[in-house]
């Protein structure tokens, strides 16, 4: 037998799941005590261990204490300020937008990505290319968080030409609402048409059937001129019919005259002309390739109208990386690259529930609905915590992403604790006073975790 | 991926699957999708509910594949929403800048003739980019060495050695595990600043490594413990001093821990930004600082941010891919454990 009793309180504090606190370690000579051979071992242990405390007593405990000393003087380090730098964090509109942003994360981001890891792990297990599918979420542990705010910083691009984001966003935007073909275009000057208000615009005069109707517009370039537009045509008198061209009333290099279908100028193809008479529509067109449209005889006598629909902009999609969506948009791409490791760890934990347990509750009829709600979530509520307060362990020191992916212009829309640490910290206007005292904000957000841990380790080493 | 979020389990301890026993360890690298998916409700369902019901089966089965296509539906979107960012950003990669210009990657879909290397044979012409993939290199090899070495020894150590306040240190090391490395960031400058190591790479490789320990010395002095404590008697009775032990039995032992560690370690290291920013000598930074230098004018520089950030993705997909079970093992350890 060895000598267990060496060690004070037998086992008390000794981690490890599996390790039995009896379990001294070497063989020891019958009268322990401080022999030659203990002091010996000692220095062998020494030895072991000596590279690696030094480097983190130097490197990770000094800093600690070195932080909270910081963080009572001003950015020059000589001048104590008591707890003005504390009472900064909170006062400073900056800060404050960082500490919301971070609560913001913190509720948002490990909720969202552990829901999702859940779905797919329990979902992955009934389909046959499930392996696949996993492999592809989580893929993104295993790349940068700079790769993904890269991915992302092009996913999330205003540009519908560039931005996939926008690019389906608008996509689905404009099969409900057909954007224009003239967002720019306006009377010109000494125009018949005036603003109808809303967008629209309308004649000045009442139309006469028999009498051509000319509806000059300018401003929209030539290149945005939808396909297949002609030269503007003039149109002829009809009778008891209103006809009329609306067109692009410039000429390319100049020349033309105002109001006047002029040779090489262009028709807007596809333009809708309204009729209106005492406020009720009475007649549309639409007008051809060459601009040239024709209305019935209900016309006579009303006022055209171009309606707003004609006008309305392109739509732009939605700006993803603006101040007011930024942080949800970057929280996305945290869950896409998280996801994944909360589907791995819950998947290792539904593979442990016993399947007749599932199978018996399917047995009495329950629906998978109910065999998930009763049965399995409440079996992997261990997994989830761990999950859980890893991805808010986490979340809290947040930084590559939101400072890849935000634009300068917006970071400070984005912020958050350690983006605003490192701000302050570093560069031109660097505050160590400032910077250490959010430091230790930030270490005292994580220590209730770290004591939780200290405290389970201790549980199961006196077990 | 960092190393020091993952957390030892606050709660699931013996009933996850333990990653840190030498037994335990390949069960745990094996994907959950192993077991064989019988649980398939379109089959399932309607045999359980049979005899009562059998004329309601059809009805059953009905909805059941219903159920079945939707779910596949479900999957496809999601399988898409994870697979479309990267995708846009690697086809983007291969377009040239005029084309880029011209309308999203996704027209390429239609063109594929469009797809040309020049961005990557322009890249790896660029001394600065090809320089920081070899900055991140030393970088990210000499700490994952040091990482192993001195969390192994440190591990055994607290495994197997008897001195005073072993348990206590250990506590502290493990408590050390969340310390953030922002708070680390002011005070090491400063003192890097006075011993002449800031801005060099040999400060990275420190400050990684101290960040690194933590996580190592916890997970290997797990692992280490569950070795049958005969063999290591044995070995003493043999008169084999500790250092001997040391290498000829636990660090084979500890193979698949050491494995696992290394990997994570090493691609902890390899995708970091913000220590290597504050840290790293900026007239040779790693890739990631290159690449960061070069968001600022994201817009007009994607044909040298897409192939880069691929390039920078690289190492990290093959070894991801090359070692799965081990990466998986890894994330597992710290976060089950």
């Amino acid at each position: 037998m060895p000598a267990p009793a060496a060690k004070g309180a037998p086992g008390a504090g000794v981690p490890g799941k599996r390790v039995p606190a009896e379990r001294g370690p070497a063989k020891h000579g019958p009268a322990s005590g401080v022999s030659a051979e203990a002091r010996r071992r000692r220095l062998i242990a020494a030895a072991f261990l000596l590279p690696a405390l030094v480097l983190l007593g130097a490197l990770v405990v000094h800093p600690i204490g070195y932080s909270l000393y910081r963080s009572f003087f001003d950015r020059s380090g000589s001048t104590f300020v008591g707890g003005d730098n504390y009472r900064e964090i909170l006062s400073d509109d900056t800060i404050r937008t960082a500490l919301t942003n971070t609560a913001l994360w913190v509720v948002l981001a490990p909720t969202t990505a552990t829901a999702l890891g859940l779905i797919f792990a329990v979902l992955t297990e009934r389909v046959r290319w499930g392996t696949a599918f996993k492999l592809l979420v989580f893929m993104p542990m295993a790349i940068s968080m700079l790769a993904a705010g890269i991915i992302f910083r092009l996913v999330y691009d205003h540009d519908p030409d560039r931005g996939v984001a926008n690019a389906v966003w608008v996509g689905v935007h404009d099969t409900f609402a057909e954007s224009s073909a003239f967002p720019k275009a306006r009377p010109g000057r000494d125009s018949p048409l005036t603003d109808a208000g809303g967008g629209a615009f309308t004649t000045r005069d009442p139309v006469r059937a028999g009498t051509p109707v000319l509806l000059p517009l300018v401003g929209v370039a030539p290149e945005a001129l939808p396909d297949g537009t002609r030269t503007a045509g003039t149109a002829g008198a009809e009778p008891g019919k209103v006809t009329g061209t609306v067109w692009q009333d410039f000429t390319r290099g100049g020349g033309g005259s105002s109001n006047v279908v002029d040779p090489t100028e262009q028709g807007f193809a596809g333009m809708r002309i309204e009729a209106v008479k005492d406020g009720k529509v009475v007649d549309t067109a639409t007008a051809r390739s060459d601009g040239t449209f024709t209305l019935s005889g209900k016309a006579d006598g009303a006022l055209l109208r171009l309606p707003a629909a004609n006008f309305r902009e392109a739509y732009s999609g939605v700006e993803w990386l603006g101040p007011s969506l930024v942080t949800p948009a970057v929280i996305g791409a945290y869950v896409w690259m998280w996801a994944g490791f909360a589907m791995v760890l819950i998947g290792a934990g539904l593979a442990a529930v016993p399947r007749e347990l599932l199978e018996a509750a399917r047995v009495d009829g329950a629906n998978e609905w109910q065999v998930f709600r009763r049965i399995t979530v409440p079996l992997l509520a261990p997994v989830l915590a761990v999950v859980l307060v890893t991805l808010v362990i986490n979340v809290m020191k947040i930084f590559d992403l939101v400072f890849v992916i935000a634009p300068g212009a917006v970071q400070d829309d984005a912020n958050v604790l350690a983006l605003q640490l490192y701000r302050t910290s570093f560069g031109t206007d660097a505050d160590p006073g400032l910077g250490s005292a959010i430091a230790v904000l930030l270490l005292v957000l994580v220590v209730p975790v770290m004591l939780v841990n200290i405290r389970r380790l201790r549980k199961e080493g006196s077990r | 991926m960092s190393r020091s979020d993952v957390t030892p389990d606050p709660a699931a301890d013996g009933d996850g699957p333990g990653a840190a026993g030498p037994g335990a360890d390949p069960q745990v690298a094996e994907p959950p999708t192993a077991e064989p998916p019988t649980a398939e409700p379109a089959t399932a369902k309607p045999s359980h509910a049979g005899p009562p019901h059998a004329t309601s089966s059809y009805a059953t089965r009905f909805s059941a594949g219903l159920a079945a296509g939707a779910l596949r539906v479900f999957l496809v979107v999601a399988a898409l929403f994870w697979l479309l960012p990267t995708l846009g950003l690697l086809l983007s990669s291969f377009l040239s800048p005029t084309d880029l210009n011209n309308g999203g990657w996704w027209q390429v879909l239609t063109a594929p003739s469009r797809l040309t290397a020049d961005n990557y044979e322009r890249l790896l012409a660029n001394d600065t980019i090809t320089g920081s993939l070899l900055n991140t290199f030393a970088i990210a090899v000499p700490t994952t060495l040091l990482v192993l070495t001195l969390g192994a020894f440190a591990g055994y150590a607290f495994a197997w050695l008897e001195f005073p306040g072993r348990d206590w240190l250990f506590l502290l090391v493990v408590g050390l595990l969340v310390v953030p490395v922002q708070v680390a960031l002011i005070p090491v400058s400063e003192l890097f600043g006075a011993i002449g190591l800031f801005e060099t790479t040999a400060g990275v490789v420190l400050f990684h490594t101290a960040f690194g320990l933590p996580f190592a010395v916890f997970l290997l002095r797990n692992f280490f413990a569950e070795i049958p404590r005969e063999l290591l008697e044995a070995a003493r009775l043999d008169g084999a001093g500790e250092l001997r032990l040391f290498a000829r039995v636990v660090l084979p032992l500890g193979g698949p821990a050491i494995a696992s560690l290394g990997i994570f370690q090493f691609l902890w290291v390899w995708n970091d930004m913000l220590v290597a920013l504050v840290f790293a000598d900026s007239a040779s930074p790693p890739v990631t600082v290159a690449l960061q230098q070069q968001v600022r004018q994201f817009g007009n520089n994607i044909d040298v941010l897409a192939p880069g950030a691929f390039l920078s993705m690289m190492i990290p997909l093959v070894v991801f891919f090359a070692f799965q079970r081990q990466f998986v093992s890894g994330v597992m350890a710290g976060a089950i454990k």
